[in-house]
This record gives structure tokens, sequence and C-alpha cells, in this order.
């Protein structure tokens, strides 16, 4: 193991990292919001990434090119789900912990049907983008440029969120009601626009990201299901409730997935990442940057 | 005591006992080996989810991982079996214990983490495992355990010529689960449990040890899914890391007691009998395709279910109680 070689896979770990961080913040947002974990995350990517494919296979769009608009089909889906399942999950009076994760996790399993349905099983994926295979070589050190982007639009999209939580009327009254849900009704906000203005933003950043690896990773109806885990372990080692801590934990995801695929086989490169977090927790109970 | 509670409870034993007498004769009639193989495993998740119920429902920590102890069962007597010999009884309890111990060692430090984080750490925890699993050779890696079939015979838990002595053996595992489930509730432990659930802070400051009834509950849980796990290995005769180990399972385990009522001596029976024979009709009927038409079913019904009847569906039967209340509302808003 040379120095380059821990270089060169810390580099491209940083890359995956953002990518992570940017799956993550969608997920990190709407729990921010009104404390739910979204177990359809997964296939929230999943259908981003076929929307991304037929896109190509059908107009010829580059993903680079789609991806705005295959953000902005899913932030339509994000909140058209919270309209239809999660308002309800959210208003039962018994057990509402575990109705919000069977609900959405009885989602997840509808939209894997749904895709297999449609799409059958089988792997796709976009043979001849513009990004597609190529790399880019910075000072010796060979990074591929699909994730190269993605990290970069990743970094755009942080940017984005917080100036639009931190900046707009509408991002302080989706901090406002992160407060106080009860307590916005009396100022006049409309609380319900407000959860599904979150769901659909955090649904179309996940569509982001479901965009830009379809130029890479092959577009099937169960790829969501190990993304979503590392998405929900990101979340958590960044801290619930933090938005910025997604973005920290999925830098360290990254970093420590390429870390372990130098030590252990490949088959194990996410057992690094399960064991940081169970570090992380055990003794930091919040995660890194949590508050709740 | 309440003695309207005593005669609930003791309903709540001869109900049992009644059905489990029904339940052991249905056999006698039904013939048909699908039939069969469908009630077994029933049974089985019904004897897996009140298990599970015992941690997540009774004492309120949401395990979304006891694929784990499901799976370290199913490992044991296999592993004990096929490389030292060991008859699949003495691998079943010791699969128990191993599970037991290795439920509370973990309990150790998860048991300080709240919510969410919780959640997680099962999941990554039996995750782990699961990935260990696949990759170590001495227990088969990937391609997990073939259980050779030496004689049919109770000695050995192995029959090949017919189902039923699978179903009375997950028809007992069933009944004990209910039973211990029984028994625990109305036990110093049961009322810990659901203090701990309720509120820990409250529970601590009126004298209850949280830590231990934490544990304690976790032995149980994890040592009759273990149990489970071991018929499980005997019933199919080959298990791999994915099939006994993988998240789903862990789902599956926690739907019947979620949707027929978490927290409740019947909510994970009745939750089984109605969603196990769902799955496996669907997947058969429809399912066949590879369409995942049966997903969507499956996904449809498990969302319907759990927003329209959030308390589970026992709640259907205990209506009754509930009313009495709403007269003096009424009264007051005239």
């Amino acid at each position: 193991m040379t120095a380059e070689t821990i270089i060169q896979s810390l580099a491209s770990g940083l890359l995956m990292g953002l990518l992570y961080g940017l799956i993550a913040v969608g997920l990190a947002l709407i729990f921010g919001l009104m404390d739910v974990v979204n177990f359809a995350h997964g296939e929230f990517l999943m259908i981003a990434m076929y929307a991304s494919f037929f896109l190509f296979a059908y107009f010829a769009l580059d993903p680079l090119l789609s991806a705005p608009l295959v953000a902005a089909a899913l932030f339509v889906f994000g909140a058209v789900v919270y309209l239809l399942v999660v308002r309800f999950a959210v208003r039962a009076k018994a057990n509402t912990g575990m109705v919000q994760i069977f609900s959405t996790f009885g989602l997840a399993v509808l939209m894997r049907g749904v895709a297999q349905y449609f799409f059958t099983p089988d792997y796709r994926s976009i043979p001849h983008s513009w990004l597609g295979g190529k790399t880019i070589s910075i000072g010796g050190i060979y990074l591929p440029q699909p994730q190269l982007v993605g990290a970069l639009i990743a970094i755009a999209a942080f940017a984005g969120l917080y100036f639009f939580i931190h900046r707009t009327d509408f991002g302080r009254a989706l901090e406002a009601t992160r407060e106080d849900a009860g307590a916005v009704a009396l100022v006049g906000i409309d609380k319900n626009k407000v959860f599904a203005l979150g769901w659909g933003l955090g649904a179309a950043l996940v569509g982001l990201a479901g965009a830009v690896m379809s130029i890479f990773f092959y577009v099937f109806p169960d790829v969501g299901a190990s993304f979503a885990t590392i998405a929900y372990v990101t979340v958590a080692l960044g801290g619930f409730g933090s938005v910025f801590g997604a973005f920290a934990g999925g830098i360290v995801v990254g970093l420590v997935e390429a870390t372990t695929t130098l030590i252990l086989p490949p088959s194990l490169k996410t057992v690094g990442i399960y064991g940081v977090y169970l570090l992380v927790v055990f003794i930091r109970p919040r995660g890194l940057f949590g508050s709740i | 005591m309440d003695q309207a509670f005593i005669q609930r409870r003791r309903r709540d034993l001869v109900i049992a006992a009644f059905l489990a007498a029904i339940a052991a004769a249905v056999p006698l009639f039904v013939k048909d080996v699908y039939v069969q193989n469908i009630m077994v495993l029933t049974l089985m998740y019904a004897a897996l989810s009140q298990s599970w119920n015992i941690l997540s429902g009774y004492c309120g920590q949401i395990s979304l991982g006891h694929a784990l102890y499901f799976g370290l069962g199913a490992y044991t007597t296999a592993i004990l079996f096929t490389k030292f010999g060991v008859l699949p009884w003495f691998g079943m309890i010791a699969g128990g214990l191993i599970s037991a111990v290795i439920a509370m060692a973990l309990g150790y430090p998860c048991f300080r983490l709240g919510g969410h984080y919780f959640v997680i750490a099962t999941i990554v925890i039996a995750e782990i495992t699961l990935l260990l699993f696949q990759n170590w050779d001495w227990a088969g890696a990937a391609l997990g355990i073939d259980i050779p079939v030496r004689h049919d015979s109770w000695l050995t838990f192995q029959f090949t010529r017919s189902k039923l002595p699978y179903f009375y053996f997950a028809l007992t595992l069933a009944c004990v689960a209910w039973f211990v489930t029984w028994r625990l509730e109305d036990s110093k432990w049961g009322y810990w449990w659901r203090a701990v659930k309720d509120n820990p802070v409250a529970a601590e400051s009126l004298g209850v040890d949280v830590f231990n009834s934490k544990m304690g509950a976790a032995a149980v849980s994890a040592f009759l899914v273990a149990i489970g796990g071991s018929f499980y290995a005997q019933f199919v005769s080959y298990i791999d890391p994915e099939s006994v180990m993988g998240f789903q399972f862990s789902l599956l385990m926690a739907l019947p007691a979620v949707l027929g009522g978490i927290g409740t001596l019947w909510g994970p029976m009745l939750g089984a009998v109605i969603l196990i024979p769902l799955t496996e009709l669907t997947r058969s009927y429809i399912g066949g395709s590879g369409r995942g038409v049966d997903l969507i079913v499956y996904g449809g019904l498990i969302i319907a279910i759990s927003l329209a009847r959030p308390q589970g569906l026992v709640s259907l039967f205990s209506r009754k109680r509930k009313p009495a209340a709403q007269p003096v509302r009424e009264a007051v808003a005239s």
C-alpha cells in the first residue's frame, strides 16, 4: 500500500461521500422538520434513477441535462406522498412511531413492486452519457468525472439548501414549523403546506442524487435498498435533526468506506461504515452534530 | 386486585387453550401439503412476532434487527449438527442461550441510545453480522449450509414424509411464546416494561430498574426468536445468511405485531393469522409471474392497515370499553 493508493482512495472516498451526503440530506431535512424517518427514501432514489434512465433512452437527454427535470418531478412526487400517506401517518394517535415506519416501509415495498411490474427486474444502465467512464487526472490522482461532477452538484445543492433555509421566507417558515408546529398556525402558516413542501424539497434532493448516479450505476428495482441503509446511517452519524450533520456524515461515511476497502475485501466495505456508526453513537448517543 | 382484570386474564387463557385445540385438529382435516406449509409458517411467524413484541411492544425498544437472533439460532443448530453431529434439540437450546447472551451484550451499549439511533443500531448490527457470515468460509459463507437428511425421527427433528410434526412443533412454539407473554404481562417485569415504554425517566424515579428490565426483555425475546430460527433451519433444511438474517426478515417478524396490535397479548397472533397466509397466497398466485404484483398488493395493504388502524386490528375487538366517556362529552357540548 503506497501513499499514492491511499490518497487516491481517500480522494474517491471524498467524492462518493459528498454524494452520500446528497442522498442523505433530504432524509435529514424531513426528519428535522417533522421527526419522520422516510423508510422509502431508497425507493425515491430508485425512481429518480429510472426517470433519468428513461429520459435518456427515449429523448436522448443526458442525465446532466435531465437532472433539474428529475429533481422537479421528484419534488411533486414527494409532496404527493406527504399528502396521500405521511399526512395520515403523523396524525395517528396510537403508536405514531411504528405507523410512520410501517406506512413508509409499505410504500417502499409498493414502489419496488410497481418498478418491477413496469420495468422488469432487469439491470439497466446508461451506455454513453457525456461523462460516463471518463476520468480526470489531478496531480497524478485519477478521479472519475461522473463522481466529480456529482460531488460538485452536491456541494452546490448544500449551498442552495443553506441559502434557502436561512435567507428565504419559506425557509424561515420551515424553520419555524420545525421549532414549533403548533405555534406557527397562530401566525398564519399552513403547517400542512410547509410539510408538503419539505417533503417535496427532500425528494428533489434525492432526485438530484439519483440523476447523477444513473450515469455510473446500474438501475434496477432494488437499487435503493442498499443506499437507503447507508443514508440512514449517514443521517444518524451526523445527528438527527441537523442538515449540516448529514453533509458532514456523508463525508465521514465516504472516507470510512474508502479506508475500509484498503484493508478489507470489497464485500465487507459497508462493515466499516456501520462499525464507525456504532462507535460514534456509543460515544456520542446523539451523533456528531445532533441536538435532539 | 381488580376482579374484572383477573377474570379477563382467565378468559384469555381459556380462549387460548380453545384456539390451540382447534388449531391442533385442523391438519386432521386439511391434508393439502401446500396449505399445511402455510399453516406451519403462520404459526412460526406468530411465535416470532410474539417474541419480538416482548422487547419492542411491551418494553418499547423497537428492534429492526431481530433477524440477527433468528439467524444465530438457525446457524447454531445447523453448524452443531453438520460439523459436530449434535442433535438439533441441543442446538436449539444452545442457539437460544447464545442469542440471549448476545442480546444482553449488545444491549449494554445500545440501550443508552434513544429513538431512531437505537432502531438504526439494531439494523446495522444485524447487517454487520450478515456480512460477516457471508464472508465466513467455515460457516459456508454466502452459499450457506445444507443440512443433510439422516432419517425421519423426532430425535433428529427431521421429517421428509410429512409436514405434521413440524406443524405441531410450530404450534407448540406459538403456544409457548403466547404463554410466556401471558405470564410476563402480569408480572413485575411486565409492569416495569410498560413503565419503561411510556416514560423511562418517570419509571426510573419511581424505582424501576430501567436498564435491567430492558436487558430482561431483550434476553427473553432473543431466546425465543432463536428457537424459531433453529426450527426454521430444520424445517427448510437449507440456510444461507441472506435468507435467515436479511433485513426483510426483521420486518417480516415485526409486521404481524404491528398490524395486529403492538404491545398487546393477541396482536401478534391475529396479525400472523391474517398476514402470513395473505403473503404466501399473493406470492404464489400473483407473484409467480415475477412481475411484482404481489409486492404491490402487499405494500398497499401494509400502508392501508397501518394508517387505518394505528393501534392494531386487535382494537376492533375491544371497542366496547371505550365509548363510556362519550355521553359526558355530549352532555357538556349541549
